[in-house]
């Protein structure tokens, strides 16, 4: 017997497994494509992210998070798959540590992204970041996970979801602080050099 | 410099994920200082936007319809199951409704022969069991009058072994009826009376525990009982006379 698993918790009602997986399948092909890059890498990697899922569904854990389960199938999936091996073995891998935390400038990244208004320019950053830091900031902030959350995603402990948010985002700003092309030839090359089927 | 230890938790802080009180003394710093305001600020700023502009890629309708119909085969199965087990509950509910049927109906009848026995035993050992004490049957049948709402006709018991005692007015499951009294070799023999309607159904069968011999019938609306401790024989053999004669 399962249960209705919600965004954060565990509530009483019976469920099936379509009945909990299928609510997740815009995130989770949205989270996919942005770790392939690829729209039929992402749609081969959704697709056999939920073929393992219903077959496990009788070991999923009552009381457990659905969710964080789900995503964790799809990023292991991810890592074993040709391109998932390539974006770790070409990325070099983060210290966890903490690095000194800079103070915001007067003209920051963000404020310029905003006087920018240009979200191109952001999707192009977080298309250049590592894998690793990618997939964080998506899942703290696209997919509102709690650190707690992201803990179970990744299998790595809170400190770690914490030093590597906080690195993820100070990459993320000084990619974004960088001397910025025209938008549209900066889109234009990254697009090139990746795999987007937009 | 007063600020370092402030912006190093400011990740944390605008996640949401700070302890509560923590959070409380945040929440105050942010107020008093418009460095770290604006910063706080910004960091939200830029969520909301990581935000939007993260909700990038949508999946095809043909892709979901794929998806839909890989899975779709669980549901099924547990729709499939959901009617076994809502048959196998109505087949339980009627078993049981049957069950308790037969039971209440099976607890009634017993409970009606239980009574059935206690009038006769009563009647028995009570120093007066009857109260028209004749052998005539046509002194004890009119005696009922006006004190029972049924008529009935007694057997003439000439060249018969059995000798009418008497008879007295009882109540069986809150009606009136009519108990008289035989002997037949130092026996008695008790043959009770009732309106069939005032019954519980289902009397035909006679008790197998109960510890007399006993005949039952219906016969023209009304339920007769025959009881006694004498044989089976006697009983049928009286049970008849009174057929005869109804």
């Amino acid at each position: 017997m399962f249960y209705h698993v919600g965004v954060s918790g565990v509530d009483l009602q019976p469920a099936s497994f379509e009945e909990l997986a299928i609510p997740l399948f815009d995130q989770l092909y949205n989270f996919a494509h942005w770790l392939t890059q690829n729209r039929e890498e992402a749609e081969d990697l959704v697709q056999e992210t939920y073929a393992k899922a219903l077959k496990g569904f009788s070991s999923f854990q009552l009381g457990t998070n659905f969710r964080a389960w789900m995503y964790r199938i799809l990023r292991n999936t991810f890592l074993t798959s040709r391109t998932g091996l390539k974006a770790t073995m070409t990325v070099p891998l983060d210290p966890e540590e903490d690095g000194p935390e800079l103070a915001v400038e007067h003209e920051t990244p963000e404020t310029l992204l905003f006087e920018r208004s240009n979200r191109e320019l952001l999707q192009s950053a977080i298309d250049e970041l590592p894998v690793h830091f990618r997939e964080i900031l998506l899942l703290c902030e696209v997919e509102e996970m709690s650190y707690q959350e992201i803990s179970e995603t990744l299998s790595v402990p809170i400190g770690t979801v914490m030093s590597r948010l906080s690195r993820a985002r100070k990459t993320l700003r000084d990619r974004l602080r960088r001397p910025q092309p025209q938008v549209g030839a900066a889109t234009a090359a990254i697009t090139k050099g990746t795999k987007h089927g937009l | 410099m007063v600020c370092e230890s402030w912006k190093a938790k400011l990740d944390t802080y605008v996640d949401g994920e700070l302890p509560e009180q923590e959070m409380r003394a945040f929440d105050a710093h942010v107020r008093s200082c418009p460095a770290c305001s604006a910063d706080a600020l910004a960091r939200v700023q830029m969520k909301r936007t990581i935000q939007v502009a993260g909700k990038r890629f949508t999946p095809s309708a043909e892709f979901r319809n794929r998806i839909q119909k890989s899975i779709a085969s669980k549901p099924q199965r547990r729709f499939r199951l959901g009617w076994m087990l809502a048959a196998l509950a109505a087949v339980i509910l009627v078993v049981g409704t049957l069950t308790s049927a037969y039971l209440g109906s099976r607890s009634g009848r017993d409970q009606v022969f239980s009574e059935i026995a206690d009038l006769h035993v009563a009647a028995l050992a009570s120093p007066s069991p009857v109260d028209v004490i004749s052998t005539d049957r046509h002194t004890v049948k009119p005696w009922f009058q006006g004190k029972i709402p049924f008529a009935f006709n007694l057997p003439e018991l000439q060249n018969s072994d059995f000798s009418l005692v008497g008879g007295r007015m009882v109540y069986l499951e809150q009606a009136p009826g009519a108990h008289l009294i035989y002997d037949v070799r130092k026996h008695h023999i008790s043959v009770l009376v009732f309106q069939e309607r005032s019954l519980p159904a289902s009397l035909d069968r006679s008790p197998k525990k109960l510890p007399f011999n006993m005949e039952t019938w219906s016969q023209g609306g009304l339920r007769y009982f025959v009881i006694s401790d004498a044989s089976a024989a006697d009983i049928d053999r009286l049970a008849k006379l009174f057929k005869a004669a109804s």
